[in-house]
């Protein structure tokens, strides 16, 4: 495969290189540019974090989980390109000034999330940062040199608009979902390469050799969202940002929770589609959709058929979906919104979920009318709580009641004791995010992330 | 004057343009190969047969050694010989290297490695705390038991016992640069070997012994880490050793880094303890008695774990006087990776132990915990329950200052109308002192050598022994050379830690690197200043103590020179230029088998109130503001010790919340990824996080009245653990008894305790 891209605004052409690649080891190996860093070759500490621009904007990436062929007709710039010959940009002249290195080694990626956020003008440090470990300072001081460079002027080599190469056409990188399906029916068992934060592992970790890869972020149909009177339709390409940004009007508590799906390097390449397909019974997405009674769109060749998203996951490990077929879409029914979801795991931000919880519950007359409660965490697949379900339709909508109810969570879920949280815990959370859920309509404070000294 | 300015890391602008160059940074000579070790999947068993043709035949492979390979010594302890590089016969731990694989790229050596077809009996694994005390495996033969006065009988006519045991967990470093060492084969069998080590000079006895060669022939430079934090001082050996015997039998040169998870699952960790205690009391929650057993998992090899498990003991007390205490400690072996250093050494859990302690007698006696705690400290002429006598003793004073600076007494009252006000939210409020011996337990290991380098335009290059991890030891040392020669810092070039310049040095540990290295440089400058003088005291005609070297330039009575123009003067004038400095703690004594003398030069010192909140339904909690006052004496630099003070913070807080070691009941590490171990994020900081230095001067003779700061303010991370425990405590009547980490399901199971009243 040929692939042409930017690197830090120069263009480059690979011929025939293996698309499967990381770009972390192409840049570090091949191209001598060290200052990006290997930490944990997972996609989880950020030490790794280019930024990736193309016509949606710029956004920061793990490269060690990113492959050469996602870089196709994009622009790629390195810590190296950061500073302007000996003018540092403001977000490294900010990092020296507030002490926000120790070790160093961490560095480079910060420097590149903070100059990624700086260009977007975004300010929420947090979140910008929840993808960049760093053992050494305590955040403090980076966190103060976020905030010191904010006020600074873009710098121009950043403000100026550049023109992103062009790129051939070939099979293995569609351009249309029509010309996905044709190379799916060509080659039914290749591997599909949206964002890689899940697929990348396989190649980083588990050394599998991916090939035949089809990289699908280039499918321009697959990205859009259409509103109709009854439904968001969601193409399967959509990123978890492009969703949390889309939720933040329509679902909010849904949007709160793709916050806390992973870091922001993360959620600015996985898709909603990949996060279905790969049938994780521990993936963020889909309770949250499972509650809102949400369809999969799949599509073989020309054959398009429609699931229920609940019915997608048949087993651990085992979705309805056929060699050939893929996600096109999902579907949400629009209405009133009552969904609640609530994410636990060990850490607040970048972490995999030990449970997930997502109500959808509509209560007329203080009584249960409708209920619709997915779990994720709690069996080998995204799972309703269909017990706790029909013991809450009908009944009042008090504490009492609620209380009762959780206790048929018992007969829905039998979770087990991993590395995570053990299943006794697991089967308490659940009863009480229920007894949440319940709260947070009384106005009580229920999130010790809204609190402050 | 350079000390005392709060100037940035010395590479802070490398490090934020990618320029620093760490050891996977380096050009690679040609023909370079590279390593893996193959690991064993077994926690204990004999190895009945190892097939490794597969590896043998893979692409790109060059060569595959077992330890029958290995031409000289097959081990990389570093304390007694019971760590081979590959094991031999029998393996002891899940994810012991077996054998090295050589090839001629980073993933062809990744790839093979998992090639290796190794037969293995199963033997039954002892791997935890329980395990072993009933195997009776353990280092040395018994419990090492240390005491004063007679616990016993105290405890006997004690009016109240409180009596409890709970259990903390190890943790991982997570230094951001995994293991990392490149060994580039040299004329006449020697060899160049650049490490990310905390201790060059171990690194450089380990690779001798393994190559056949004295010492001389091994040259180790290290010029900077990508974190240590323990984690470097004994466990990059097995990566050096391999590549020089690598690039011994090859003679091309060799590297070797860990993926992150084989380093997470080969190097040892943090020694998760158990302690148990019995603790007499008087009404006003005075300590009248003390019976403490400490039991430290230690794994399968030695290691440092004998001084980490006598550091314990060592800070059994903490910031409080024990009048009679009995305090045993066990040093057991599992079949689990060998814990080893990390920041604290022991301390940590030492520290741990008598807060927990002091927070229990205050829940089962109804006493406020500062009450409980100031009724406890030492005051100054007191001896430790090891003999050193307490001067220049902050905590009490540090203590008035903090609360009140903190707004102690208004918060506690906010926090009980919040806990009022909210029935599923709790909000906890803690306080914690820390007193940390500084020096090395091991006597000998408290020295230190630089060599310093006048050139005739001025310049000056400066080298000693301590290395770089990013806690700012180059500059601190930097502006100490700086100081002594009266020039700006510009004129000071910081190189890198070279066993070929510098021999014999200690591990950059124990928080000693700045006192050790700043002396030694010191004396090193002060040598050449002293020439410098001597020589201008002739051509001025006065003596030399009227020389001076202040502001870039060298003062007689009647003249001055620039500090170029006296350097260039001095050359002309064949003075030597260049001079070693070498430095030893004094003071110090230790007899070890008693337990008594002075380990330490002083004691270093700091306070913390946290502030949390938890929610009783999933035990999820948050730390809401943090306030420390941290005693760096005379700080060399505020900044850098400021930035100590709180990544040490953060990290002590990752240890007793988030950061939870997992194995199963085979022996295999469950969490061996940033993706199911979790180190503090961005916004798990404290959301108010106020940290000063309480500025006094060291009342011992340190580099310029300076403290040391690089362990010591990880121990303030105990008051959100405390915090914690405060917030649970606020939701019932029972004792809390949480154990560590204090992950949200562990903070749920002690709101449930509390619920129960039991």
């Amino acid at each position: 495969m040929n692939i042409t891209f930017l690197l830090n605004g120069e263009s480059v052409t690979l011929r025939d290189v293996d698309p499967t690649q990381s770009t972390l080891n192409w840049l570090r190996d091949t191209r001598g540019l060290t200052g990006t860093k290997e930490g944990c070759n997972e996609g989880d500490c950020g030490a790794c974090t280019v930024m990736l621009r193309d016509a949606d904007g710029a956004r920061a990436v793990n490269a060690c989980i990113l492959f050469l062929g996602q870089l196709d007709g994009k622009s790629l710039t390195t810590v190296e390109a950061l500073a302007d010959g000996d003018a540092l940009h403001p977000v490294q002249e900010a990092l020296v000034e507030e002490h926000g290195s120790q070790c160093g080694f961490c560095t480079p990626g910060i420097a590149v999330s903070l100059a990624t956020a700086h260009l977007n003008g975004d300010r929420a440090h947090d979140d910008v940062l929840a993808g960049n470990l760093c053992r050494c300072t305590g955040y403090a001081p980076i966190v103060r040199a976020a905030e010191r460079a904010a006020e600074a002027p873009v710098p121009d080599a950043f403000a100026a608009a550049h023109a992103l190469p062009d790129t051939d056409d070939t099979p293995m990188r569609p351009k249309t979902a029509d010309a996905l399906a044709q190379a799916l029916m060509e080659h039914p068992h290749a591997t599909l390469v949206a964002g890689a934060t899940d697929v990348g592992l396989w190649s980083t970790k588990a050394l599998r050799d991916i090939r035949p890869a089809i990289f699908l972020n280039g499918v321009a149909d697959l990205k859009q969202v259409e509103f109709t009177d009854t439904h968001i339709h969601i193409g399967a390409g959509v990123s978890i940002e492009a969703l949390r940004l889309l939720m933040l009007d329509h679902l909010p508590h849904f949007a709160e929770m793709l916050r806390r799906f992973a870091s922001t390097q993360v959620r600015n390449v996985a898709t909603i589609g990949g996060n279905i397909a790969n049938g994780s019974p521990i993936g963020d997405g889909p309770p949250p959709l499972i509650a809102l009674d949400a369809v999969l769109h799949l599509r073989r060749g020309d054959v398009r058929r429609q699931v229920a998203l609940e019915d997608f996951f048949i087993d651990y490990g085992k979705q309805d979906r056929q060699p050939g077929e893929f996600v096109e879409a999902i579907s949400v029914p629009r209405g009133p919104d009552n969904l609640r979801v609530y994410k636990l795991s060990k850490r607040f931000d970048q972490d995999i979920s030990a449970v997930l919880g997502a109500f959808n519950i509509a209560v007329e007359d203080r009584k249960v009318a409708t209920a619709r409660i997915a779990f994720g965490g709690m069996a080998g697949t995204p799972k309703r709580a269909t017990h706790v379900e029909d013991a809450l339709i009908g009944q009042p909508w008090d504490l009492a009641s609620v209380e009762a109810a959780a206790q048929a969570f018992a007969k829905d879920y039998t979770p087990m004791t991993d590395m995570r949280a053990s299943a006794d815990y697991r089967l308490r959370a659940c009863q009480n995010m229920l007894i949440r859920c319940f709260h947070e309509g009384t106005g009580a404070k229920t999130s010790v992330l809204e609190v402050t000294s | 004057m350079s000390t005392g300015a709060p100037l940035p890391h010395d590479a802070a602008a490398l490090h934020v343009t990618g320029a620093a160059r760490y050891v996977d940074d380096i050009p690679l000579p040609a023909n370079c190969l590279h390593l893996a070790f193959g690991l064993s999947e077994v926690a204990r068993g004999v190895i009945t047969h190892a097939d490794l043709t597969k590896v043998r035949e893979a692409d790109g492979v060059v060569a595959v050694l077992t330890a029958a390979d290995l031409p000289f010594e097959n081990d990389v302890s570093p304390s007694i010989h019971d760590e081979p590089l590959l094991a031999q016969g029998e393996v002891f731990y899940h994810g012991q290297p077996i054998f090295l694989v050589v090839a001629t790229s980073h993933l062809a050596a990744r790839k093979a490695a998992r090639l290796g077809q190794i037969t293995i009996d199963p033997r039954p694994a002892i791997l935890s705390i329980d395990d072993a005390l009933a195997a009776d495996s353990r280092f040395e033969n018994g419990p090492v038991v240390w005491s004063r006065g007679d616990a016993s009988t105290a405890m006997s006519a004690a009016p109240h016992i409180i009596e409890g045991s709970f259990e903390m967990g190890g943790q991982e470093h997570f230094y951001l640069e995994g293991q990392a060492a490149l060994a580039v084969p040299q004329d006449d069998g020697d060899m160049l070997v650049n490490s990310s080590t905390q201790h060059p000079t171990e690194i450089q006895h380990k690779v001798a012994h393994a190559i056949g060669v004295p010492m001389h022939a091994v040259r180790v430079e290290t010029r900077r880490m990508g974190g240590g934090f323990g984690g470097k001082e004994s466990q990059g050996n097995a990566l050096a050793v391999a590549c020089a015997v690598a690039a011994r039998q090859t003679g091309r040169p060799c590297k070797m880094r860990y993926d992150r998870d084989d380093d997470m699952v080969i190097t040892g960790k943090r020694h998760d303890f158990r302690i148990t205690y019995r603790a007499g009391v008087d009404d006003d929650g005075r300590l009248v008695a003390l019976d403490v057993t400490q039991l430290a998992r230690c794994g399968w090899a030695q290691d440092l774990s004998l001084p980490v498990a006598d550091r314990a003991m060592l800070h059994a007390d903490n910031a409080y006087f024990l009048s009679d205490v009995r305090i045993e400690s066990h040093r057991l072996k599992t079949h689990t990776a060998s814990a080893t250093a990390f920041r604290g050494f022991g301390g940590p859990q030492g520290v741990f132990g008598i807060e927990r302690i002091m927070d229990h007698i205050a829940r089962a006696r109804g006493l406020d915990p500062m009450d409980v705690r100031r009724v406890n400290y030492y005051r100054d002429g007191q001896t430790t329950h090891y003999g050193q006598e307490i001067q220049g003793f902050h905590i009490p004073a540090m203590t008035d200052a903090l609360l009140q600076r903190a707004d102690y007494a208004q918060r506690r009252a906010e926090v009980a109308t919040f806990n009022a006000e909210n029935p599923l939210l709790k909000k906890g409020l803690a306080f914690s002192p820390v007193k940390f011996g500084i020096s090395f337990t091991l006597t000998h290991l408290n020295q230190a050598g630089a060599l310093v380098h006048v050139y005739q335009d001025g310049s000056i290059q400066m080298n000693h022994g301590g290395t770089e991890m990013g806690q700012g030891l180059f500059q601190k040392v930097a502006q100490v050379a700086a100081r002594s020669f009266g020039v700006p810092m510009e004129l000071v070039k910081i190189t890198a830690t070279d066993t070929a310049k510098v021999p014999n040095t200690s591990a950059t540990a124990a928080s000693s690197g700045s006192d050790l290295n700043g002396m030694a440089v010191q004396k090193a400058c002060l040598t050449i200043r002293a020439r410098m003088a001597e020589h201008l005291a002739q051509i001025w005609q006065c003596t030399p103590a009227e020389i001076t070297f202040a502001d870039g330039q060298v003062h007689g009575p009647a003249q001055s020179v620039l500090f170029q123009e006296a350097a260039q003067m001095a050359y002309e004038a064949r003075v030597s230029l260049s001079a070693t400095g070498f430095y030893k703690t004094p003071e110090i004594t230790w007899d070890r088998a008693k337990g008594q003398g002075r380990p330490f030069f002083y004691f270093a010192h700091g306070v913390a109130l946290t502030e949390v909140v938890i929610d009783t339904l999933t035990g999820e909690n948050r730390v809401l503001r943090t306030d420390i006052l941290h005693d760096a004496g005379t700080s060399l630099n505020p900044a850098l010790d400021i930035g100590q003070v709180e990544g040490g913070y953060v990290q002590g807080v990752g240890w007793l919340t988030t950061e939870e070691l997992v194995w199963d009941d085979k022996g295999v590490l469950r969490t061996h990824a940033p993706s199911t171990y979790k180190i503090p994020a961005c916004s798990d900081r404290p959301r108010i996080f106020n940290v000063d230095l309480w500025d006094q001067p060291n009342h011992e003779d340190t580099i310029f009245r300076s403290k040391a700061v690089g362990e010591p303010p990880f121990m303030l991370g105990i008051s959100a653990w405390l915090a914690l425990a405060d917030a649970v405590a606020a939701c019932g009547d029972g004792f809390h008894d949480m154990n560590a980490p204090a992950t949200a399901e562990e903070v749920l199971s002690a709101v449930e305790r509390v619920r129960d009243g039991d």
